[in-house]
């Protein structure tokens, strides 16, 4: 399964890098095809063109760098804030404990899409600035289960060893509990990867994405959408396939991961 | 000059503060402990035998705490210590040896860096060679192969994992090892074997241990002397050939009785009736009473006194020689 995930992703990210020396047109330009547009599959254009007259082909082939900038920054966002929360909050235990769980767990009451697609409207457009809006709807699940793990571990043997031998508190951390708390994240961080690219999507879908003359799936899903009813399926059907894709290569790898780092499972 | 002894341990007293009320674990207990001596310190769950030996490293969980007593290392009394001088006394001059060592390495850890870790953070000079190093040697005297410092917790049998914690505690050269029943979790020939260890180790190294257990059975033929706890209470003290020679106390008496011996064939094994009691509401008096044959209105009002009935041999009772 890790290996499927691992082809789909990689080849992905491969096409994204190629892309723009492969691409048969500037993905960028409009009226690359005479008009009328959009116009279906043909020969030409073997994925047809938008409503602006773009190669759907080009699109498809240089528009995932964003969605995949924006998904790494966010994962990156969370591993950041969410981690060292987690293992300080819940190392310290009691009341710090208490009002950090409290406070991460009222991110859970909002729907997570709503939340990010208010913050991202509060910040304004740009990569960066989603990748955020994002990783706040995400830390909530870091600091979880980064916080479960810590509970766990800091009753168990090796921990209370470790105190015996005159270890420090910060070297209990750090060195006992925090490297068998990070299969468990890495798990998560994969997993939450893919939603991070559908979050993105969903942003830009919204317009909160990057502008339109990047290409971008996210945008072509939205013009899309509206050129559906007259029955250009092609314009929103490739963008999507190619999301969907992305996702499921994401949710395989970390499905895999959780398999393979559990040490039970091992040998 | 009259050398102190290493451990001198004088009416402590712990107390867990439950939400339910006061749990006193270890109730006033005294003993010393001299350089190079191995006590068994027996008793059944709940009479206080972990309690007092995580109080000599003064790490008594939560909400476990030391109300009275006196601890003396080397005749500093350890409870006056502050946190970080605590730091430098633990796994450095007392080592202690857990009960599963299946949970008490790290599963991500190689053993070669729960070994650096721990020289490390008493000898802060050592390089992580040389400490490789110093663990292969002491992984070596446990009769593990050098070699399999790069190999991870998992790869290692229960038995050899319990001897890698024994190369764990020595590897600094402790004056005292406590090892709570550090062969509960194995099978009974890895049991006898990994008791052989320590006590070999004793002899070599000349450390002081202090074997925390359950069974009497097997403290008796290898330590020099026996310390008895029952619900929190010293029972009996005195030096191994002694106490099964001459038990006085009637608890000491029944756990000798419950020792199956292949010699006496009709000999029928005995169980101490009763349980141990609630300590959230200890009986009054001696804390034996109710499952005493030999209690009598005295006991149930009064807690016996600690005499001295032979030579080194302590017991709480009322009866002399019952």
């Amino acid at each position: 399964m890790t290996i499927i995930g691992l082809v789909i992703v990689l080849s992905m990210i491969i096409m994204m890098v190629l892309g723009p020396w492969v691409s048969p047109y500037d993905p960028t330009k409009s009226n690359v095809s005479p008009p009328p547009n959009p116009s279906p599959p043909n020969a030409d254009f073997p994925l047809g063109t938008n409503l602006l007259g773009q190669d759907m082909l080009s699109r498809v082939l240089c528009g995932g760098t964003i969605m995949l900038q924006v998904a790494l920054l966010s994962v990156l966002f969370c591993f950041i804030i969410g981690v060292p929360v987690g293992l300080l909050a819940s190392y310290a235990g009691g009341i710090i404990d208490k009002i950090f769980t409290l406070v991460m767990d009222s991110f859970y009451a909002f729907p997570g899409l709503v939340l990010a697609i208010a913050i991202a409207a509060m910040m304004g457009r740009g990569v960066v600035n989603m990748a955020l809006s994002i990783a706040v709807v995400y830390v909530p699940s870091y600091y979880r289960i980064v916080r479960s793990q810590v509970l766990t571990i800091k009753e168990l043997p090796y921990t209370e060893a470790a105190r015996a031998t005159g270890a420090r508190g910060r070297t209990i951390l750090l060195r006992y509990i925090l490297p068998n708390v990070i299969p468990s994240i890495v798990v998560v961080a994969t997993v939450n990867f893919a939603d991070a690219i559908l979050t993105a999507a969903g942003l830009t879908f919204v317009g909160l994405g990057v502008g339109i003359d990047i290409p971008d799936w996210g945008w072509d899903l939205t013009k899309g959408r509206e050129l559906l009813p007259s029955g250009a399926w092609w314009v929103i059907t490739f963008p999507g396939i190619m999301i969907v894709l992305l996702a499921l290569g994401f949710t395989l790898i970390g499905e895999g991961l959780s398999e393979l780092l559990n040490p039970r499972l091992e040998q | 000059m009259i050398s102190l002894p290493l451990l001198e341990i004088d009416s402590l007293t712990v107390d867990y503060r439950t939400r339910r009320g006061n749990i006193r674990a270890v109730n006033n207990v005294s003993f010393t402990l001299e350089k190079g001596e191995m006590l068994g310190l027996v008793g059944e769950s709940g009479s206080g035998k972990s309690t007092l030996g995580l109080s000599i490293i003064r790490l008594v969980p939560h909400p476990g705490v030391i109300v009275n007593g006196h601890i003396k290392i080397d005749g500093t009394d350890i409870l006056n210590l502050s946190e970080e001088e605590m730091r430098a006394i633990r796994g450095k001059k007392v080592a202690f040896v857990f009960q599963d060592p299946m949970t008490s390495l790290s599963p991500v850890k190689k053993i070669g860096a729960h070994f650096v870790e721990l020289i490390r953070t008493h000898e802060p000079d050592i390089n992580k060679e040389e400490a490789l190093k110093r663990a292969m040697a002491t992984l070596n005297d446990v009769g593990i192969l050098p070699e399999r410092i790069n190999d991870y917790p998992h790869q290692f049998s229960g038995g050899m994992r319990q001897r890698i914690l024994i190369a764990l505690a020595i590897a600094l050269n402790p004056d005292l090892i406590i090892a709570d029943e550090p062969t509960t979790a194995l099978d009974v020939i890895v049991q006898a074997k990994t008791l052989d260890l320590l006590k070999s180790l004793r002899d070599t190294h000349g450390m002081a241990l202090i074997l925390i257990t359950h069974d009497l059975s097997i403290v008796l033929e290898r330590c020099n002397k026996i310390l008895v706890m029952y619900a929190g209470d010293f029972v009996e003290y005195a030096d191994s050939k002694e106490l099964h020679r001459n038990p006085e106390h009637p608890y000491t008496r029944g756990l000798l009785r419950s020792i199956p011996n292949v010699e006496l064939a009709d000999q029928k094994l005995e169980a101490i009736p009763g349980s141990p009691p609630d300590l959230l509401n200890p009986p009054k008096g001696c804390h034996f009473w109710p499952r005493c044959s030999y209690a009598n209105g005295k006991c149930r009002v009064e807690k016996p006194p600690i005499t001295e009935s032979n030579l080194g041999h302590f017991v709480r009772c009322f009866k002399e020689n019952v």
